[in-house]
């Protein structure tokens, strides 16, 4: 049981990596503001979520798993939020020059 | 081990040179933001979960929100500042200076004494004396309370110093532009759902400081931030800084300090002694009247000096 | 070379490298930038040896642990007054120079002390 939750963990936490190696590789390679975005979230949620999932099966109380996840949900606000606002300003001023 | 805490080492040298050498301002900013953020896991390596909380707070948020405000308005400066770029000369004699600094620096680190003098040992006998649990709160408000209550008093007259230089028009007057709301922007969503859960955060986090990493610099950073979001959203303003209830918030913190070194002046024999079993009580009062104080000056710091008038 | 070494080695350079930002960037904000460099190699310095100071079931030496704390609180003070001190030079002269010899700045489009 122990060695299943530990392949577990780890398959997550890579998984996890590889989304947020996915989402720099478009950071840097996508022509524009709006597809960098698209890239960005990406990592946010499923990367940040899946080496979230990946933890949980190791902490010790389920108090702290909740944590966990009150983590990952915050960081989806706020990059939700901060998405939206770079998104309004870029049109912004591509409409207003 | 040694692997990770290299890479991690290097990537922050390589960020730090970024911040230095890049062209532009704003890029050099959000390299800091990063920067700040990249030493916070510096810190839980180095086993200063406190400290890595603090920085992150308030190295890496307070500071960068401060750097990003500043590089935005003197965006239009940009091209005079690069035409002014010191010459060959220059460069040469800063980088001797930079690498003469970096090696005095690593012969230092690299000839520390090796049995490494530490007060753990004294913490750790006396802190259940302090009924606390977290040996930092212990320092910062048992053993050291000293150095926290002056630099209580040193946010504040760093405070003083921000509000001094406000034009004579404006003096007295609210800090930072006039926000507009957008009712139905995003903006404004989010300044009405996270402060509610950002208070609760900043509580949770001020109170288990007692016996956990968390405290009440890193508990008032996040509730000062919640209220800038609603200032920048636009859902309420900056209030005048001329206003009676502000300025009595900011010392109220301090002042009750004073009063508790005082108390144990008389009671205990020194100034900031506490009364045997009366050390825990005596603490929580102190962090519950200094937290909103820290909140305000905060808060108050990162707006800056007053730009409106009063009377408006 | 444990970690408290590399990370002292690492904040070494980083002082090294605030100091010749300092030195070399003509612009007022950049230069509170690589200050704020610099102190930040500082804390690092301290926090290394302080991660030297582990013992009685501490993972480091608490009190220049909580010394840090309030020397960050403090580093951010300094820039805050250091930033509004810019800021106020830009709106009063129009410039952010810190040159002496540059050419007297044109008076303010509108009078900032009689608003």
């Amino acid at each position: 049981m122990r060695t299943a939750l530990d392949l577990f963990t780890i398959v997550a936490v890579t998984g996890g990596a590889f989304f947020f190696l996915a989402g720099t590789a478009g950071l840097l390679r996508f022509p524009d503001t709006f597809t960098r975005l698209h890239a960005l979230t990406k990592a946010d949620n499923l990367g940040l979520g899946l080496v979230i999932l990946g933890l949980l099966p190791r902490v010790d109380s389920l108090v702290t798993a909740g944590k966990l996840v009150v983590v990952w949900l915050l960081v989806l606000l706020s990059g939700a939020v901060a998405s939206q606002l770079i998104a309004r300003a870029q049109r912004r001023r591509e409409t207003h020059p | 081990m040694i692997a990770a805490d290299a890479s991690v080492a290097l990537l922050i040298v390589a960020l730090g040179a970024w911040v230095v050498v890049a062209r532009a301002t704003f890029a050099a900013v959000t390299g800091f933001l990063a920067y700040g953020l990249l030493l916070t896991l510096v810190w839980v390596r180095l086993h200063g979960v406190d400290v890595a909380l603090t920085e992150a707070a308030i190295g890496g948020g307070l500071t960068g929100a401060l750097l990003i405000g500043a590089a935005a308005r003197l965006r239009n400066t940009e091209a005079a500042a690069r035409a002014e770029r010191p010459g060959r000369l220059v460069r040469a004699v800063a980088a001797l200076a930079a690498l003469a600094v970096t090696a005095a620096l690593a012969v230092c680190v690299l000839t520390l004494p090796v049995p490494a003098p530490s007060l753990a040992r004294e913490v750790a006998a006396n802190l259940a004396a302090t009924e606390v649990g977290n040996p930092i709160t212990g320092v910062l408000l048992a053993f050291r309370s000293m150095d926290t209550l002056l630099e209580a008093i040193v946010l504040l007259f760093a405070l003083i110093g921000v509000w001094s230089v406000a034009p004579d028009g404006v003096w007295g007057g609210r800090p930072g532009p006039q926000h507009r709301l957008d009712p139905d922007g995003i903006l404004a969503y989010i300044a009405r759902v996270l402060p509610p859960i950002g208070i609760i955060v900043g509580m949770y986090v001020f109170w288990v400081g007692a016996d956990h990493p968390g405290g009440k610099f890193q508990g008032a950073t996040i509730i000062a931030a919640m209220w800038l979001l609603t200032v920048m959203a636009g859902l309420t303003d900056m209030p005048p800084i001329s206003r009676r209830w502000l300025r009595i918030g900011l010392v109220a913190g301090p002042l009750a300090f004073i009063a508790i070194g005082l108390y144990g002046a008389v009671a205990a024999g020194a100034f900031l002694a506490y009364p045997a079993g009366f050390a825990k009580p005596l603490i929580v009062v102190i962090e519950l009247a200094l937290m909103p104080s820290l909140a305000l000056v905060l808060a108050l710091m990162l707006a800056g000096a007053p730009q409106r008038s009063d009377l408006r | 070379m444990n970690d408290a070494t590399i990370f002292g080695l690492c904040a070494a350079v980083l002082v090294g490298l605030g100091v010749y930002g300092l030195i070399v960037n003509p612009q007022p904000l950049r230069k509170i930038l690589a200050f704020n460099v610099v102190g930040s190699g500082v804390f690092l310095l301290l926090g290394a040896i302080a991660r030297r100071g582990a013992g009685a079931g501490f993972g480091g030496d608490p009190v220049p642990q909580a010394l840090l704390i309030t020397g960050i609180v403090v580093a951010f003070s300094a820039t805050a007054l250091a930033v509004a001190l810019l800021l106020r030079l830009h709106d009063a002269t129009g410039s952010v120079t810190l040159s002496s010899d540059a050419p007297p700045p044109p008076a303010p489009a509108a009078d900032v002390d009689a608003a």
